[in-house]
């Protein structure tokens, strides 16, 4: 079947998938977003053949930015080797023959599902997000009319609010993902459910392209654009993380997952970037619990 | 004679395997729009003059039947619009109705005829593809998004660009286009 014509070098499908018009309706949508950072770009999303919620958005702005050149990686949770991660990849090396990675430093595009890359990103790659709900405004305000017109108008009150009404019930802000962001002053955008511990890095040299498949959204943030995390005077914003070394890797400035080992509440910490944290061991690095058998 | 020939000029030109080229091509685009003023080289199509390799490159990459074309001044002649219809199918449009323009700085005046989108949908806005006999990294000094401090870049009318930027998020972007190089300046980019 089709793996038969792959194989052979030929494949049946368009390269990366989508057909052209598709494509350059896309594209047209990406370059918008590129010129209004911040701004969700309605598009027409596609079928694709997975299930929304599983990267559709992400996938179809990839297939549109993919080059035959590229190194392609995927990352779910900042892991490589997940169903999600695993099945998108292999979707790429099937319908556009490129070649793939797990090395940050080795991608040109990234797809990702709610984590940045530890490792800073450059000016030639670019970082592609899996956005399930692209409207920060939604759980304030169901009605898309409502909160196109408060874009417009610039008006964020309501987001203040929930954010004060967590510090008065939490004595914090408790909103750990999804963090809503003000980018070059101007709109508030969600930058896709990553933990807030990444939010600093949303300023950075790579090109990042958010896709939205359900909701058929696309934006984006070119290069060093200005990404603010929403706060207070009295209550700035802080990108926590759990206070522990990575396990594994000892790594002390990475975002950790907290693994449960068995049913006696043993646990252990380990880099939630799959990458970084093998890089790190294969340079010598060792965690508590990281000696190799 | 004349006809046949006319009409070869119209035929050619296009992608050679339009799915890998128009992916590169976008690339090119996409860059120039994420880094702006930063000059880019793009190539794969080439149109009838006075419409340039660049140029020519953009709209096999960027434009289809659902997107109005306006070709202003030298560029509205027959043999690009039957070069433009042959392989895009974009309709020929007006300035007000397009969302993409193509012709030299001079010839798209007055530029407050395009599209600026609507504060609810600031993207229903035209890209310019301004043709221009030279693309310098010298001249206006640009800062914003997708610049690290400042850029610089030969604008013609450094006026008009600020002007565009100051009523962001509304405005139209900008593509300058010379033989195969291209680069862009949207409306986000404050200019001094």
């Amino acid at each position: 079947m089709t793996t038969q014509t792959a194989e052979a070098g030929q494949s049946a499908y368009n390269f990366a998938y989508l057909d052209e018009q598709t494509k350059r309706m896309i594209r047209r949508a990406i370059l918008k977003g590129l010129a209004v950072p911040g701004y969700q770009v309605p598009f027409a999303s596609r079928e694709m053949p997975m299930p929304y919620g599983w990267g559709t958005g992400g996938v179809q702005v990839s297939a549109a930015t993919l080059t035959p050149e590229d190194c392609f990686k995927v990352i779910d949770q900042g892991a490589d080797d997940t169903t999600n991660a695993v099945s998108i990849r292999k979707f790429f090396e099937r319908t556009a023959q490129v070649e793939t990675t797990t090395r940050t430093g080795e991608a040109t595009v990234i797809q990702t599902r709610h984590r940045i890359p530890e490792e800073p990103l450059r000016e030639d790659q670019v970082l592609v997000y899996q956005v399930p709900i692209p409207e920060p405004l939604r759980f304030l305000e169901p009605s898309e009319v409502e909160t196109r017109k408060m874009h417009a108008l610039e008006e964020y009150g309501l987001m203040h609010v929930k954010l004060y009404e967590d510090i008065a019930r939490h004595g914090a802000i408790s909103t750990a993902y999804a963090y809503p962001v003000k980018v070059e002053g101007r709109y508030v955008m969600d930058p896709s459910p990553i933990p807030k511990f990444d939010n600093p890095k949303l300023e950075m040299a790579a090109i990042q392209l958010f896709g939205a498949g359900r909701e058929q959204r696309i934006y984006a943030l070119p290069p060093y654009t200005q990404v603010v995390s929403l706060d207070f005077e009295d209550h700035p914003f802080d990108p926590s993380k759990a206070e522990h070394p990575c396990d594994l890797c000892g790594a002390e400035d990475s975002y950790l997952d907290e693994v449960i080992t068995d049913d006696a509440g043993s646990r252990m910490f380990v880099c939630s970037d799959t990458d970084y944290c093998l890089a790190r061991r294969d340079a010598g690095h060792e965690g508590a619990q990281g000696a190799r058998a | 004679m004349m006809a046949s020939e006319a009409l070869t000029d119209a035929l050619t030109g296009g992608f050679a395997d339009a799915p890998t080229e128009a992916a590169r091509a976008f690339r090119a685009a996409m860059n120039a729009m994420a880094f702006p003023g930063r000059i880019q080289p793009i190539t794969g199509g080439q149109g009838p003059a006075p419409l340039s390799p660049a140029a020519a490159t953009l709209l096999l990459t960027l434009c289809d039947p659902e997107t109005p074309l306006y070709l202003a001044g030298a560029h509205d002649t027959q043999a690009v619009r039957d070069w433009v219809t042959f392989h895009t199918g974009a309709p020929l449009a007006g300035a007000s109705e397009a969302m993409f323009a193509v012709g030299s700085w001079e010839a798209l005046q007055p530029v407050s005829a395009f599209a600026i989108g609507t504060s609810e949908y600031p993207d229903r806005s035209a890209t310019l593809i301004v043709e221009s006999a030279a693309l310098e990294q010298a001249g206006s000094t640009l800062t914003g998004p997708g610049i690290k401090e400042t850029a610089a870049f030969s604008l013609p009318e450094p006026d008009v660009f600020a002007a565009n930027a100051a009523r962001f998020p509304l405005g139209w972007d900008a593509y300058f286009t010379c033989g195969d190089r291209l680069a862009a300046l949207p409306r986000s980019t404050k200019v001094s």
